[in-house]
């Protein structure tokens, strides 16, 4: 006889976890919106977001420029930031899930490569190009440069849609292909190489609302199937040929994931250019932490990226400040000793 | 539920894997396909799941398999394979609710029912303790059990299993074979083995199917199949054959003189 209350619990998004997710990335938040080069009140911010809530009106005392350095410039980057990290290990989970390989990025298929030629093109040729002449290149390369390498892996792939290991070969191929044009493009005009070099160099400095609401509907529609998919890529942890004698489309699984997740990555890039890490460490973080299940690794990865690049942010605009660091510099600085730190905590726990 | 083969020719990268093999496995029978290294033997039993295209037909219960949706597929023949990929970091009880897969609609989730088959499985092969365990620490032994918890979860009619007893101890072979020959018995399953040993196949299989270069050397009852002159052609192997318990045949090797 089983004992009630001893049968094996299945593995799935406990409320700890969650909440210890969820209350990392309220305080991280909450730290970005607090400080900055602006010398804000924190009551008053405080104030001021609360009369934001709709329905709710708290005079904040602050004044006029204080207000809009609050609601113009430091929530939108904060936002975004939260934003643009939560869907970068997002996307990298569902990547690594696909390719059951705990070393894949976002990047991994062309991603990066296609960004960086469609941004770097309107500079060079279109200088004068309205503000969101580059975001909308860099998602429109990034999101090619991966049909590029999908397509490319299903022509030498065998029918049922490219193998993983195909797949991944094609994408070098294709990201360094892009890479070249991108660095002969960026050759024409060297006067433009420090624009270029910043874009690459990756950063939410200049994030604003109309760059929030461009992304938030392929954010919001990636986010929820790439969330809808951890049970499907726990099956296909076993294999293609075990997954599909479980009744499973191994190929139709990967196709969804893989746009899911590069809609997220070209999201990413659009606004904040290329912004590395994240992808890939964070995942690995909340595996560490809270388990190997796509359903637990998914959600906590959204959350814990958020929270992380948020931080990471505050402290790219307030070390140097009134300087600001490259993002992309500060999350591997940052994140490479955390990611050892944590490494050696969780030793012989978890096999990767 | 009768499992029937016909005809079945598969060319991987255009080189003939099998040709014209034909199968008929009786609805609550074993068959055991034998037969030298790459005789074909994975690549019939990938066929029977319907994972390989090619010409002939495959059916269960006349249905045609490779004309099924992969799902309904998965709800008649269950497969657990030679070396399966085992995920470190997944417990058992996860890794045998993956046998559910086939009922949980796309983007739906384990209902109730579901995990109370995983649990009732694992009851049953012994590995209620082993729930939590991680498939990383499991014993060579433990770890076929598992596969085969896995299978069983899927409530099949028709098991395939590709060399259940690889890299296990004589114990444990014997131990696994009484394992699948009782639940066969038990629930009436039809059951397609490949096994290399072949006194344990002669023991335990209803009827044995010998392959050799892609097609049906010989197939009928353990005794017909193994004889000393089908194992000298087919094995290069010298044997002598013995009548064990049962009229089964019992192989010996001999040194060639």
């Amino acid at each position: 006889m089983r004992k009630p209350g001893t049968a094996a619990v299945p593995a799935r998004l406990r409320p700890l976890p969650l909440a210890v997710a969820c209350a990392a990335l309220a305080v991280s938040v909450l730290a970005g919106l607090l400080s900055g080069a602006a010398d804000l009140p924190a009551g008053g911010v405080l104030k001021a977001l609360l009369d934001l809530v709709p329905g709710v009106d708290v005079e904040s005392g602050l004044s006029l420029i204080e207000w809009n350095v609050l609601v113009e410039l430091r929530l939108p980057r904060v936002l975004m930031g939260a934003l643009v990290g939560g869907l970068l290990a997002l996307a990298g989970a569902g990547y690594q899930g696909v390719f059951r390989n705990p070393l894949a990025d976002p990047y991994l298929l062309g991603a990066a490569a296609g960004a960086g030629v469609g941004a770097t093109l309107v500079i060079v040729t279109l200088p004068a190009a309205p503000e969101f002449g580059v975001p909308l290149a860099a998602f429109v390369g990034a999101l090619g440069g991966v049909l590029l390498a999908y397509t490319l892996g299903s022509m030498a792939g065998r029918g049922n849609g490219p193998g993983a290991a195909t797949l991944v070969l094609a994408g070098v191929a294709v990201s360094s292909f892009l890479a070249a044009v991108q660095t002969f493009l960026q050759q024409l005009k060297v006067q433009e190489l420090e624009r270029i070099y910043s874009w690459i160099l990756g950063g939410v400095g200049a994030a604003d609302w109309r760059g929030l609401a461009m992304i938030a509907p392929y954010a919001l529609v990636s986010t929820l199937v790439l969330l809808a998919h951890g049970r499907l890529l726990d099956v296909l942890a076993v294999g293609d040929e075990e997954a599909s004698a479980l009744g499973l489309s191994a190929a139709r699984v990967r196709l969804v994931v893989l746009v899911a997740a590069s809609l997220a990555t070209a999201c990413a890039v659009a606004v904040s250019g290329l912004i590395g890490f994240v992808g890939i460490v964070v995942p690995h973080v909340v595996r560490r932490l809270a388990g190997g299940s796509y359903r637990v690794v998914l959600p906590l990865s959204l959350l814990a990226g958020a929270a992380f690049l948020t931080l990471v942010d505050l402290l790219a605009r307030t070390v140097v400040a009134p300087g600001e660091l490259p993002l992309g510099v500060v999350t591997a600085f940052i994140g490479a000793p955390f990611f050892v730190m944590v490494l050696r905590a969780t030793r012989g726990q978890v096999r990767t | 539920m009768t499992v029937k083969v016909a005809g079945l020719g598969v060319e991987l990268d255009r080189r003939p894997i099998l040709t014209g093999v034909d199968l008929h496995v009786p609805e609550g029978s074993w068959t055991a396909v034998i037969g030298p290294n790459g005789a074909g033997k994975s690549t019939l039993l990938r066929a029977v799941l319907g994972l390989l295209d090619g010409v002939g037909s495959v059916t269960v219960a006349g249905r045609d398999l490779r004309a099924l949706k992969a799902r309904d597929r998965a709800r008649l023949v269950a497969y657990a394979p030679q070396n399966p990929e085992l995920p470190p970091g997944m417990s058992v009880f996860d890794y045998t609710l993956l046998g559910r897969a086939p009922y949980i609609p796309y983007l739906g989730r384990e209902s109730v029912r579901d995990r109370t088959i995983a649990s009732d499985v694992l009851e049953r092969l012994h590995l209620t303790s082993f729930a939590g365990r991680d498939l990383a620490h499991l014993s060579g032994g433990e770890r076929q059990r598992v596969v085969l918890a896995r299978a069983l979860a899927q409530q099949s009619p028709v098991l395939v299993l590709d060399e259940p007893t690889t890299a296990l101890d004589i114990g444990h072979q014997q131990q696994v074979m009484e394992l699948i020959d009782a639940l066969r018995l038990a629930d009436g399953l039809t059951i397609v083995t490949t096994l290399h040993d072949l006194t344990l196949a002669g023991q335990y299989a209803d009827a044995l199917v010998l392959l050799a270069q892609g097609r049906v050397a010989a197939a009928g009852t353990p005794a017909e199949v193994l004889t000393r002159a089908t194992i000298a052609r087919h094995f290069a192997a010298n044997v002598r054959v013995t009548t064990g318990a049962g009229g089964r045949p019992v192989l010996s090797l001999e040194r060639p003189c």
